[in-house]
């Protein structure tokens, strides 16, 4: 796991380039599928031809060998990295081949080709110019995509200038590009063997499509006689048709290119002759075409993926790259932090914890906060949070329960097999907060000394440098308890969900919700509720979210079967009842749930839009105001209900659109990720104080987004229910 | 069709594409105008025995040794389909190194037949798949030009061609 120090070096060297050229992509998905009609219909053709693929994947391998063994070409499935380094070295062994080119490839990453080639005295060229550039430096890709995103262009003239020693010295990233085009156009049409990877590989026909934009992957087949294609098991689709919503969708949301320049259908063996570039007399049409081809399959560990139901999906990732440029800390650190031995981003966990261990994907696990800002993007739906959780619940379990002694009272918690004392802490917040409001404000005063913080610092792991949540002596629960409905023939009737932070933190939002509820006609119930299991789950312990989300459950039912609508505050408990529940209950429990709950504004904004008025509400001129949402609550489609009662109120509103604000529950109080957490939430203070926004009061929806403006910026902002409130 | 060619020629335009138009008759002509000498190409079949599309009244060395490719400014070939949504031309790898020809040259002109062009992708890949299932053959989709971001800018011109320019012949005459 990267140490604080780690981290802040990281960002020190490499954070600048990595976050101007992430947002760039990310900005560009953006915009790249905003023009596409049916974005949404592609999403679904493409997760449905996947899912299918991965199902049918043996059947799949046994057509794609005979097509290409009849096409004239080798298939050869590797069970490991060094079984297919042995095959390779051995074609290119017999091919006498002195310099092997490569296009880019993760999959030859994975395996380590060069390597291997490299230690028989072969020369291995990579011509994808941000993969030779990574070569020159010695340097490990930092993107699935653009491996050197992390380089900017002042690093990279300034590593070409001391290696090579051009006449003139290279500045501007056109007199860069030439330089490595025509020093690489040499080696291109010297070499024997050609190594590409491949984006899909079709069963029908044998053909292979390659997404690139350079046109080095194309010069690597044309110019060579020997073709090794390497690539995963899991890349093999039915048909050519099938290619369809893949070729419109993967530029879109990796780069925010509509398409990239080139994508290759090859079928081999190509027709193009097989030339010497240094041949003056015979006519190109007059080099005969002789190519071998192979076809090298990798498992390595993706046919026990495909047996394991949680990390089966991440064999639909097409490694455009989304999950990463989505992704506020991916923005912030890159994939040499945010990434394993091969792969990096939000789906790499899948990956490297399928292919490399759980050792691997411990090392960077962490850094997948949960927000799900990956989720929409992915082009193949992939629940990554989903998977990151359940990797996260795998690694807490492969460990020894630490230090039990020390929070036995604090933990009655589901974990049999432990998690870290930190995550166990964060993950039974419930029991601090209840002991906290029981024994305010005195738990406030103790939490705050010196001696308290330092003890948090060592022990749990909490930051110093934040502030702590202040415990109410009266809960929510207690007030409601204490007073009666205001509502006589009520409209609706509902039961507002006693959050965690609502109920012991933030009880003003709480009654402020129940004053708007109630003026608006509804008759509103406050119960005690257990919590929601977001901290737990987000701590990776799924059994101990798995038994809130039962309790929750068993408790909102009474007054589901009643006829009352569940209303919630906190965003992401929102998503726990309408989405996470889904993977932790049965069914009929989640779908009884799920229907029946509301986000408070998406309820405000049913109520108006069925006969009810703001004339009841505290309504404004044309008052100015600026609201950040929640991620998970805009990942769930919510963001506009809130700025739509807000703008039906009369606020004129700005929205921010980060992806995330860096606090991210529990996460911005770890001592490792803090700085990593500000220098997220740096880019939501910067909208926030952008000209037209800096003198308008904020409003945020989710608890954590509340507590980091509040430690970003002066202006104390609020849950934009307390503004509706009279 | 107007409206097939229309977007097609928006879709380039936004690419940095040039285009210009030409009856079948006066092809030669028009390449002739499209090109930067030296310039090389591949014969082009189509229609048989039109004297025109062997472009044997042009600048341009059809068929030249893989030395004169590599010395050669612009490269003429056939494009098999383009693709109205997005401005792509399907190219395909012909015995006559159409493939090599496309790609080792700054400069790629690129012929289409205006029937050829397909609504969208979708049409496209409909159709690829179609001549896949029969042919075994291949193909590139080919979208603008050769283009890199990996030296801290967008960069036309990586390892393919840095211009491409499309010839569109016209029906009739």
């Amino acid at each position: 796991m990267a140490t604080a120090d780690e981290i802040r070096e990281l960002m020190r060297a490499e954070g600048a380039a990595i976050a101007e050229n992430t947002q760039g992509f990310n900005a560009g998905r953006y915009d790249s599928v905003g023009e596409l009609e049916d974005y949404e219909d592609l999403k679904r053709a493409a997760r449905s031809i996947k899912q299918d693929a991965i199902a049918d994947l043996p059947n799949l391998l046994d057509q794609l060998t005979e097509t290409v063994e009849a096409n004239g070409g080798t298939v050869y499935i590797a069970d490991d990295a060094a079984d297919a380094n042995e095959y390779i070295r051995d074609v290119v062994d017999e091919r006498a081949a002195d310099r092997v080119v490569k296009s880019k490839s993760m999959t030859s990453e994975e395996i380590e080709v060069n390597e291997a080639l490299e230690a028989d005295g072969v020369d291995v060229v990579e011509t994808d110019l941000g993969e030779w550039v990574l070569q020159v430096a010695d340097e490990a890709p930092s993107h699935i995509v653009a491996p050197a995103i992390h380089k900017s262009r002042e690093s990279i003239a300034e590593l070409f200038n001391e290696r090579f020693d051009p006449d003139e010295p290279l500045e501007t990233a056109e007199e860069l590009t030439r330089f490595a085009r025509e020093k690489l156009g040499e080696q291109i049409t010297d070499a024997e063997v050609g190594i590409t990877g491949a984006n899909f590989v079709t069963a029908d026909t044998g053909t292979m499509a390659l997404v690139t934009s350079e046109g080095n992957a194309r010069k690597t087949v044309a110019a060579t006689d020997t073709h090794v294609a390497v690539a995963g098991v899991e890349k093999v689709i039915p048909t050519v048709g099938d290619l369809h919503p893949f070729i419109e969708l993967i530029g879109r949301s990796g780069t925010g290119q509509d398409i990239t320049s080139y994508v290759s259908l090859l079928t081999p063996p190509v027709d193009t002759p097989v030339v010497d570039f240094t041949d003056d007399e015979t006519p190109l049409s007059e080099f005969d075409s002789d190519r071998d081809f192979h076809l090298v399959l990798i498992d390595n560990g993706r046919l026990e993926m495909r047996e394991d139901e949680h990390l089966r999906e991440t064999l639909y990732c097409i490694r455009c790259s989304a999950c990463s440029n989505s992704c506020a800390n991916f923005q912030s650190v890159g994939g040499h932090a945010f990434g394993g031995e091969t792969y990096s981003g939000g789906i790499a966990t899948g990956w490297e914890s399928g292919i490399e261990g759980l050792d691997v994907a411990e090392e960077f696990n962490d850094l997948c906060t949960g927000c799900t800002r990956c989720v929409n993007a992915c082009p193949v739906g992939i629940d990554i949070p989903g998977i990151n959780t359940v990797v996260r619940d795998r690694i807490n379990r492969d460990k020894d329960a630490p230090g039990e002694w020390i929070v036995d009272g604090l933990t009655p918690d589901e974990e049999d097999d432990g998690a870290p004392l930190q995550k166990r802490f964060f993950g039974n917040f419930e029991t601090v907060a209840k002991l906290g409001s029981a024994t305010a404000p005195v738990s406030n005063w103790l939490a705050e000394t010196t001696v308290a913080r330092q003890a948090m610092d060592r022990i749990l792991g909490i930051d110093p440098r934040r502030d702590l949540p202040t415990f109410e002596r009266e809960t929510l629960v207690d007030w409601a308890a204490a007073r009666d409905s205001q509502v006589e023939n009520p409209e609706r009737r509902a039961v507002l969900y006693p959050d965690l932070y609502t109920n012991h933190v933030q009880v003003d939002r709480g009654k402020a919700a129940v004053q708007v509820l109630e003026s608006l006609g509804v008759d509103v119930v406050v119960p005690p509720a257990p919590s929601s299991g977001r901290a737990p789950l987000s701590q990776g312990m799924v059994a101990t979210a798995t038994d809130h989300a039962e309790r929750v459950t068993e408790t909102l039912e009474p007054h589901i079967e009643d006829g009352r609508d569940v209303v919630v505050i906190e965003p992401s408990d929102h998503a726990m009842f309408t989405r996470e529940y889904e993977r932790l209950l049965d069914e009929s429990a989640f779908t009884g749930i799920a229907e029946s709950s509301y986000e408070v504004f998406e309820y405000v904004f049913g109520l108006l839009d069925n006969g009810a008025t703001v004339d009841s509400l505290s309504t404004v001129t044309g008052a100015e105001i600026a609201y950040h949402s929640h991620c998970q609550q805009r990942t769930l489609g919510l963001e506009a209900h809130t700025v739509a009662v807000l703008e039906e109120c009369g606020y004129d509103v700005v929205t921010s659109d980060v992806e995330c604000c860096g606090m991210a529950g529990s996460f911005g109080y770890k001592s490792d990720y803090y700085e990593l957490s500000m220098d997220v939430g740096d880019r939501l203070r910067t909208q926030l104080r952008d000209d037209g926004v800096r003198d308008r009061p904020v409003v945020a929806s989710g608890t954590s987004c509340l507590e980091q403006i509040d430690a970003l910026l002066e202006r104390q902002p609020r849950h934009p229910i307390e503004l509706l409130a009279t | 069709m107007e409206s097939k060619r229309a977007s097609f020629e928006g879709a380039l335009e936004a690419l940095g594409v040039t285009v210009s138009s030409t009856l079948e008759s006066e092809l030669e002509a028009a390449v002739t105008e499209a090109v930067t000498e030296p310039a090389v190409g591949v014969g082009l079949d189509e229609p048989a025995g039109d004297e025109a599309f062997a472009l044997t009244e042009t600048p341009v060395t059809v068929d030249p040794t893989p030395v004169a490719l590599r010395e050669a400014v612009t490269g003429v070939t056939g494009a098999e389909l383009g693709i109205g949504d997005y401005g792509s031309l399907v190219l395909t790898m012909t015995e006559q190194a159409s493939e090599l020809v496309s790609l080792f040259v700054e400069r790629h002109v690129a012929i289409l037949h205006e029937k050829d062009i397909q609504p969208d992708m979708d049409a496209a890949v409909a159709e690829l798949d179609e001549r896949f299932a029969e042919t075994n053959g291949s193909a590139i989709i080919a979208t603008g030009p050769s283009a890199t971001a990996d030296m801290g800018a967008l960069v036309k011109g990586a390892h393919g061609p840095e211009e491409v320019h499309v010839i569109i012949v016209e029906e009739g005459a």
